[in-house]
């Protein structure tokens, strides 16, 4: 059930103040060090923010997809890895559980994900299969009362914590393609897991992807989500909200650079007045502006046009490609508005810059968003709805 | 015991406040309002000392405009029982503030009553005196450590020159310093279920206290103008300086 206006503006500037006072201050040493404070994960953790999105029915605070995107707006303006470090319990990671788990399901996992007791991961992509998500070798083979998984994936976010993951998996090795994939939840503790060291990336320091390798690794029957071949399903409707995530987290980053570009073009002198002054440099900012304000609302048309249960996959693929593809421009025009100040290591739009190259790859590239946009007008067109 | 804390709506603390052009006061036409941060620490330190189970009930009030209403949700999301607002669009000056307080107490029936030692827009630092001098309670202020004793509390107060500690009996006022504790942020889920929290709605009448104001602002200026600094080579041009400006 939505919030009262007045209890959703208290949420949102209890996280704003969050992100003010303890976020920001820290997002130097987050960077050096490659990891979140332990005493910040804890205050998230009691700000409730891993279980916005999880029902009240087990301890979240079931935000609607409009509540969460504004939170997630606010989370923008520091850097994307706080975010990170809850941002799979809320997306990714359980809402395959939400959506699709039976009773017993939520039971046992929503309320300790809910409160960032445990940690969710969502596995699907893997070295061989990335955009072409269909295509996802890894085997789960029936045995008794187990699947048997067998595999491997790739660039897994929150995987180094995580307790459980939510897993696609081919249950029928004579389907190719979607058709023959299933979900699972997967416990870490499960014999046969492994999980790779992090990878050094090059931006989101503090957030870590890992490998994760199934060797004989045995799951419940009871651990699947949805029935066998419903994978694919399980995995899009996961994306369809997660899309919409990743796009409020977009703009608010784009929102932070504003703010950056326009102090700093307000104090930095050139030619005898602050740069921002020059027509060229009020351009830059002007244009980031108005594009951070546009994705703003593009994003809370398509969270709203969720919550109203429309049919979301061509607005969340376009809102997602739009925004992330946005936030590139802004970070860029930032690192210019900077100068040589906006290159060197460290300096906030810098590590904007490089954090959000990621937001136009995962959860669907971009080429992949665009496939999905002229599919979906196409087979409206052929439906006659255009 | 029962404790009382009454807390102030007042100018967001992070914003920079602007003077009306007339100079009559400060301009708060769509200024983001918050907690005063004492009342923040004053209500932190009730919730403290119930969940060490020194507290049962904590009742906040509020003596403003409708939206302290807001201000009074934030203290129970943090850990507040239940709250009252007592309403008016008076600016209401410390002794009315301390009367109203004095009324609630002997309705209310407090073991104590928590207070910020000031709030940040008026600065005045009485109300939390004049209440304890209205009751005739002992008073703790500017208290940086408060910690039971038998059935006293010991409030170690932040004075000139060091600390002093006194040995408050119950029923008692202290007054809130700034390093008593450090507030927690309201968390999500209580924020939402401090909404079925009860708030009573009063009206200063209620508790037959005219709060007309006694006191006159005559005039509210800006702060004057920091002028830049001036960087010095070294030790020895920092004492000319110094001495050429008269400071040394
Ligand atoms: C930091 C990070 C975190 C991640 N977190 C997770 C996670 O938690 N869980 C998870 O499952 N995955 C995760 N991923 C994986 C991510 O979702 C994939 O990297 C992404 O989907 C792209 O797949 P790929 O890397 O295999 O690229 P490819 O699919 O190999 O794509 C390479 C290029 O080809 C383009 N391309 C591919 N197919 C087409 C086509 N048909 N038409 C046009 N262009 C095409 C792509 O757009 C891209 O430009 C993460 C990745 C990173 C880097």
């Amino acid at each position: 059930m939505a919030l009262d206006p007045e209890t959703r503006q208290q949420l949102i500037e209890t996280v704003r103040r969050f992100v003010n006072e303890v976020c920001r201050p820290n997002e130097q040493l987050l960077s050096e060090t490659n990891a979140i404070p332990d005493a910040i994960v804890r205050q998230m953790r009691d700000l409730g923010l891993f279980g916005l999105s999880i029902p009240e029915a087990y301890g979240g605070l079931g935000l609607t997809m409009e509540e969460e995107a504004l939170v997630i707006l606010e989370m923008g303006h520091t850097s994307p890895a706080f975010r990170s470090a809850f941002g799979t319990n809320v997306g990714i990671g359980s809402q395959g559980i939400v959506m699709f788990g039976r009773e017993d399901q939520k039971h046992d996992w929503l309320p300790k994900l809910a409160t960032g007791e445990a940690i969710a991961s969502f596995a699907l992509t893997e070295p061989d299969s990335g955009s072409d998500a269909g295509s996802v070798k890894t085997k789960a083979a029936k045995d008794g009362n187990h699947y048997v998984l067998n595999g491997s994936k790739r660039f897994i976010t929150n995987a180094d914590k995580a307790h459980i993951f939510t897993v696609m998996a081919r249950t029928d090795p004579d389907t190719p393609g979607a058709k023959g994939l299933s979900a699972f939840i997967v416990d870490r503790a499960t014999p046969g897991i492994t999980i790779g060291e992090p990878e050094k990336k090059m931006g989101q320091q503090g957030a870590n992807v890992c490998d994760v390798v199934f060797d004989n690794a045995r799951v419940p029957i009871a651990n699947r989500l949805g029935e066998e071949g419903e994978g694919m399903k399980v995995a899009m409707s996961v994306l369809d909200r997660g899309r919409l995530h990743i796009a409020s987290l977009s703009v608010g980053i784009a929102e932070r650079l504003v703010e950056e570009i326009t102090r700093y073009g307000s104090e930095r002198k050139q030619f005898g007045k602050p740069i921002i002054e020059h027509q060229l440099v009020m351009g830059m900012i002007a244009d980031s502006y108005a594009e951070a304000a546009a994705g703003r609302a593009m994003v809370l048309n398509a969270v709203r046009k969720y919550d109203a249960k429309d049919k979301i996959t061509l607005l969340a693929a376009a809102t997602k490609m739009w925004c992330t593809e946005m936030v590139g421009r802004v970070a860029d025009r930032a690192v210019q508005v900077f100068g040589g100040a906006g290159y060197i290591a460290d300096c906030a739009v810098e590590r904007f810059y490089r954090d959000v190259r990621i937001l136009r790859l995962y959860e669907g590239t971009t080429q992949i968003q665009q496939i999905v946009i002229g599919r979906e007008l196409q087979r409206m067109a052929k439906a006659g709805e255009i | 015991m029962k404790v009382l804390v009454p807390v102030k709506r007042v100018i967001d603390p992070n914003v920079r406040p602007r003077v009306k052009a007339d100079g009559s006061g400060v301009d708060l036409a769509n200024i983001k309002m918050a907690m005063n941060p004492f009342c923040e620490i004053a209500v932190e330190e009730a919730v403290r000392m119930k969940e060490k189970s020194i507290v049962t009930e904590i009742v906040l009030v509020s003596i403003g405009p409708a939206q302290a209403q807001e201000t009074i949700r934030i203290g129970l999301a943090m850990g507040g029982d239940r709250g009252i607002l007592v309403q008016t669009d008076m600016a209401v000056e410390p002794l009315a503030v301390a009367k109203i307080l004095k009324a609630i107490v002997d309705s209310e029936k407090p073991d104590l009553v928590i207070t910020g030692k000031q709030a940040i827009d008026d600065d005045s630092n009485q109300t939390g005196q004049m209440l304890a001098a209205l009751l005739d309670w002992p008073q703790g202020t500017f208290a940086s450590g408060v910690t039971k004793e038998g059935d006293k509390l010991n409030v170690t107060r932040e004075v000139d020159g060091g600390l002093q500690t006194v040995s408050l009996s119950l029923p008692a006022v202290i007054t809130t310093d700034l390093r008593l504790n450090e507030p927690r942020f309201a968390s999500l889920p209580n924020i939402m279920k401090a909404k079925k929290k009860l708030i009573d709605v009063k009206t200063p009448a209620d508790y037959g206290v005219d709060v007309t104001p006694r006191l006159q602002v005559v005039k509210v200026a800006e702060p004057k103008k920091r002028e830049a600094g001036e960087k010095v080579a070294d030790v020895d041009a920092l004492i000319a300086k110094l001495k050429s400006v008269g400071a040394i």
